[in-house]
C-alpha cells in the first residue's frame, strides 16, 4: 500500500454500471514526511476521505477486496484515512 | 518475495473494517547487500514486527492469504522477520 494525499475529484457520468456511485479521487502519492512525488492516479474511495487528507491506497488486484467493490473494475482504492505516520 | 526493513508506524482509525487490529508498518525495500532500494511503503504486518527489524514481504493479491479467511484489502503484507541472510553472489 502506498501512503497518498487526496488532490481532487473526478466526475464521470458514463463509466462501467459497476462502478455506478463509486466515488473517485485523485491522489498523489507521498513519501512519509509528506512530501508529494510520483504521478497522480485515481482511486475508488470506500472510507469518505475528502480532499487534502492522507490517505492509504491499496493497489492492483487487492483494491477489489476493499468494502462493496466486488467484481468492479477497480485498481486502486482508498481503504483508511492516515492520522499519523511514525518514523525511526 | 522481498527483503525490507521496518522504519516506521501508521496509524489510521478511519479504515476499512477488515484492517481493524491489523498492524500498518512503514517499511524500506532492501537490495542484495542490504542497501536501500526503491520508495518506502505501507504493509499489513502477519509476523509481529517492529521498527527497525529485518523482515520478509510479499506483494500483491497474495498480501491478504495469512489473513485467511477475513478479505483484509492489503497488497503488502510482513510475512517473516529475517535472522540472517547470507548472499554468495
Amino acid at each position: 500500500m502506498i501512503l497518498g494525499r487526496v488532490v481532487g475529484t473526478v466526475v464521470a457520468t458514463r463509466k462501467d454500471e459497476r462502478l455506478l456511485s463509486a466515488k473517485l479521487l485523485v491522489v498523489r502519492p507521498i513519501s512519509p514526511d509528506g512530501q508529494l512525488e510520483g504521478t497522480a492516479l485515481v482511486a475508488i474511495d470506500t472510507v469518505d476521505a475528502g480532499t487534502g487528507e492522507t490517505v492509504l491506497v491499496v493497489s492492483g488486484s487487492s483494491a477489489r477486496m476493499a468494502d462493496g467493490l466486488g467484481q468492479a473494475p477497480v485498481d486502486a482504492a482508498i481503504v483508511g484515512i492516515v492520522d499519523t505516520v511514525s518514523m525511526s | 518475495m522481498h527483503l525490507a526493513r521496518v522504519v516506521g508506524t501508521v496509524v489510521c482509525t478511519h479504515k476499512d473494517a477488515r484492517l481493524t487490529g491489523v498492524a500498518l508498518l512503514v517499511i524500506q525495500p532492501l537490495g542484495r547487500d542490504g542497501s536501500d532500494v526503491g520508495r518506502t511503503l505501507v504493509a499489513t504486518d502477519a509476523a509481529g514486527a517492529g521498527v527497525g527489524e529485518r523482515v520478509f514481504f510479499v506483494r500483491g493479491r497474495e498480501a491478504a492469504f495469512p489473513f485467511h479467511p477475513t478479505d483484509v484489502p492489503t497488497d503488502a503484507s510482513i510475512i517473516g522477520i529475517v535472522d540472517v541472510v547470507d548472499v554468495v553472489a
